[in-house]
């Protein structure tokens, strides 16, 4: 069968996907996009040519099995096709959804040499909510118990992974939550338009199926210390994540008016703000919202202040249009929704009255040469200063590490940026039995990393506990100690 | 999944209409609790996240007490509950401890609900050997609170109202200052509204006596996530939340933490008003 399509003609373009017009978008908060018709999955699962070795799966973190579950499309067993994704990813609406598969999975898909690469996060999307929509929910097999315990701090991605695996392999699991309900980032950070909160609770839940125990409220390094956790628990994981704000340090910046991406994305989707009174928790409406940033945050930021009535929503870059941060599909929705980009622009201060918000002024930059990152370095125009009337701005220029863990835990290596040293392939830390993984050690990343770092971690947190041979690695902490 | 709601062991009116005490079954918190700290509180599924200190704490008992004043929806909200009810989420303790140890005397200041706070922490300073003078304020006699519970923790209750219903005739810096002519102040903790706190700040500054305030901005997380809680210290941007509420008094910046307190001014009167006209309806058809 698999030579038959070989020899086909190739379909160059991928099928479209379904999307909410821009102009009625921009107002609700409901899913742009809207997924594949089963007509559309099979049609866009037949320009698979199942390669006899797949690319594709070197490009996934956590190895989903593509050729195999797009081939079950083909064959239209979607149950199947979902089940086998979930073989490797417990959380494939969400990475369908979410991931970068232009840089992952996608950027190594073969047929994508020549033509438009098979869109396998739309065809994960689609099994996935196909599931939701229709199949019985196939519960994963859990291990006969093996009488040990894993604590878990933070329930992102990384730290969901972990719990997952390590409860399918018979350890008794609790996850310990800072905020009120569980999911990190997907919960808090990604807008509801682009992943409704319904999938995130869905696909948790998933894990209270599997016997975890999720601890809600409980800030670790305040209501308990790791050290602490070590002697209730066997195994300690850390996913916290990289949720500390950072802030430019200019004039005005504590202004009213003025927030941090993080604030103003939890309050809209943790605190359901634009839901304001019926929610009991506020957010300030700019007429006129500045978000400083090119990332995916950014636009998530300002797309999010458009639909909360923002009458212009500006994006304020310091480089080009070529190096934004941002993947190139939310970029292109920014536009597509009239988002105003001031490219090549830096903000100097922030001007108020009467402690509000009034303007920011920015001054123009020009690329000079490569820095570092080989990207070139923006410099300022001099006397290019002029101002944005705006009432909001948002700061959307990255985050650090949150060093109540780190500093609250005894003998755990940082880096210089505070971030937890552990080993790339087992989540290893410099403390025996504690292990880590996700944005807390690789800093800001993505979904899909950080469920990878909690995969491995978990694998090797099975080893340790179960007193299995150690493989042939050197984890960081010995790299480290070596003289 | 929500298996962690909090019970509501006891309340009690404690000041007239609005000042309510609250003791909580929270076990874990009050282990780990101190003087000086915080929990962030979410009533309900819709509810707003809001922080309140932490009154006392009695890790024995496993519970943890609270002073709540009814001045918006939220706080109105809470007031209301009664014994048994439970609150969906108590999160905590956050933020720095107070720094206890001995130093010799040690003057604790409250104004309106910051009286409630101030006693783990004089009691903490108690026990630590120091004197404890607790010097406290309010417009008239029937709005001083927990006035008995500091007598059984200071040396000395120095009490004053605005009309001279009750002790020394004006505002607190009065009956302070008194204090710090002996000159033999060590530290001054401070708790209660912003305009109290930076009035107690400027008296101690001429007597160059050490001075702690505990900040109250608007607040989200209580973790240093979001940043809402940035208040400036020293000319630096610090998070109230993970690096305070505590900080030095005299280097606080108090008109940008009361401009922040009023960011969401006209949001909370529409909230506040429209909690109002529901429960009137609601009071009427029950
Ligand atoms: C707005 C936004 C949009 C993004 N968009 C994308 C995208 O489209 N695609 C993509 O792949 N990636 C995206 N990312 C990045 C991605 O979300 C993160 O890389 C990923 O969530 C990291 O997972 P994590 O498990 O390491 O940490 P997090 O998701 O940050 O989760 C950490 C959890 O730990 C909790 N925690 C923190 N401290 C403590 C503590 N002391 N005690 C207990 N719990 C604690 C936190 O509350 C949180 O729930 C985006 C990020 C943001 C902010
Ligand atoms: C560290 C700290 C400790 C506190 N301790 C106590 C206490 O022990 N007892 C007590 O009664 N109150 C305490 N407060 C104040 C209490 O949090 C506010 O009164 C409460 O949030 C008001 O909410 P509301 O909806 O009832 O009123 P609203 O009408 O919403 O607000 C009234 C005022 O309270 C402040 N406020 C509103 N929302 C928040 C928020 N999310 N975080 C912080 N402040 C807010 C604003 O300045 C606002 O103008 C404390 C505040 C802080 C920061
Ligand atoms: S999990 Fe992400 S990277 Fe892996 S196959 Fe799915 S979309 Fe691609
Ligand atoms: S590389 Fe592309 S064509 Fe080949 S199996 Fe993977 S998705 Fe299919
Ligand atoms: S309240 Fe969010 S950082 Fe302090």
């Amino acid at each position: 069968m698999a030579e038959e399509r070989k020899r086909r003609k190739l379909i160059p373009n991928r099928t479209p996907i379904p999307e909410q017009d821009p102009k009625k978008r921009g107002s609700n908060f409901k899913e742009v996009s809207l997924g594949y018709t089963t007509e559309q999955a099979l049609e866009e699962a037949e320009r698979c040519i199942r390669c006899a070795k797949p690319q594709c799966v070197k490009g996934c973190p956590v190895g989903v099995q593509i050729g195999d579950f797009i081939e079950l499309v083909q064959e239209k067993n979607f149950q199947g096709a979902i089940d086998k994704i979930k073989e490797t990813n417990i959380l494939p609406a969400v990475c369908g959804r979410v991931c970068p598969q232009e840089d992952q999975c996608e950027k190594l898909c073969v047929v994508g040499k020549k033509f438009e690469p098979v869109a396998i996060g739309r065809l994960e999307r689609f099994v996935a909510d196909w599931e939701r929509d229709h199949g019985q929910k196939t519960k994963p097999k859990v291990a006969k118990s093996t009488g040990k315990t894993v604590a878990i701090v933070g329930s992102g991605p990384a730290g969901v992974t972990a719990a997952s695996d390590l409860a399918q392999m018979g350890h008794k699991v609790t996850v310990f939550e800072a905020l009120h309900e569980p999911g990190g980032v997907l919960l808090y950070g990604i807008p509801e338009f682009r992943l409704p909160k319904s999938i995130v609770a869905e696909e948790i839940a998933c894990l209270t199926d599997l016997g975890v125990d999720i601890q809600t409220n409980a800030v670790v390094g305040k209501l308990m210390t790791v050290d602490e956790l070590m002697e209730d628990f066997d195994a300690v994981f850390i996913g916290s994540g990289a949720g500390l704000p950072n802030f430019m340090g200019i004039d005005g910046e504590n202004l009213n008016g003025v927030y941090s991406a993080n604030e103003f994305l939890t309050r809209t989707n943790l605190m359901k703000a634009y839901d304001f009174p019926k929610f009991d928790t506020p957010i300030k409406v700019g007429d006129r919202v500045a978000v400083v940033g090119g990332g995916n945050v950014a636009m998530d930021s300002v797309r999010t202040a458009l639909r909360l009535g923002a009458e212009e929503a500006i994006i304020v870059y310091r480089r080009s249009d070529a190096e934004l941060p941002a993947r190139a599909e939310e970029v292109h929705h920014a536009h597509e929704e009239a988002i105003r980009f001031e490219l090549l622009t830096s903000p100097t201060k922030v001007i108020g009255e009467d402690g509000w918000v009034k303007a920011i002024e920015c001054v123009r930059m020009e690329l000079g040469e490569p820095d570092d990152s080989g990207r070139r370095r923006p410099v300022p125009i001099k006397g290019s200063e002029f101002q944005i009337p705006v009432n909001v701005v948002v700061m959307s220029i990255g985050t650090g590490a949150n060093p109540l863990v780190p500093q609250s835990t005894k003998n755990l290596d940082l880096n210089k940026w505070g971030y937890i040293v552990a080993d790339e392939e087992t989540g290893r830390t410099s403390r025996e039995g504690v292990y880590a993984g996700g944005d807390i050690v690789t800093g800001s990343a993505t979904v899909i990393l950080a469920m990878g770092a909690g995969r491995k971690a978990a694998g090797d947190i099975h080893r340790y506990l179960m007193g299995e041979p150690e493989p042939e690695v050197e984890t960081a902490a010995e790299v480290k100690n070596q003289p | 999944m929500k298996s962690d709601l909090t019970k509501i062991l006891e309340t009690k009116l404690i000041r007239e209409p609005d000042v309510f005490y609250f003791k909580l079954d929270a076990p874990a918190i009050a282990r780990k609790a101190k003087p000086g700290q915080f929990v962030i509180i979410r009533l309900n599924e819709q509810g707003e996240r809001i922080p309140l200190s932490l009154a006392d704490i009695n890790p024995d008992e496993g519970t943890i007490s609270l002073i709540v004043m009814a001045v918006g929806k939220t706080t109105a909200e809470f007031v209301e509950l009664k014994t048994g009810d439970e609150i969906s989420d108590v999160c905590g303790p956050l933020g720095q401890p107070t720094h206890i140890e001995k130093l010799g005397k040690v003057i604790v200041s409250g104004g309106g609900f910051g009286v409630a706070p101030l006693f783990p922490i004089a009691r903490a300073f108690k026990a630590a050997g120091n004197e404890v003078v607790c010097v406290m304020g309010a417009r008239s006699a029937d709005l001083l609170i927990y006035e008995d519970e500091m007598q059984t923790v200071c040396d000395r209750v120095l009490v004053t109202t605005d009309d001279g219903s009750k002790g020394t005739k004006g505002v607190v810096t009065v009956a302070l200052e008194e204090e710090l002519k002996k000159g033999d102040t060590d530290l001054v903790i401070c708790v209660g509204p912003a305009i109290m706190m930076k009035f107690v700040a400027f008296t101690t500054k001429n007597y160059n006596v050490k001075t702690m305030v505990s900040l109250n901005p608007i607040m989200v997380d209580g973790s240093g996530m979001c940043g809402a809680c940035r208040v400036s210290v020293g000319g630096e941007t610090k998070f109230a939340c993970t690096d305070g509420p505590e900080f030095d008094g005299h280097q606080v910046d108090w008109d940008l933490l009361m401009s922040r307190q009023q960011m969401y001014l006209s949001e909370e009167k529409e909230s506040f008003e429209a909690w109002k006209a529901r429960h009137a309806h609601l009071l009427e058809t029950s």
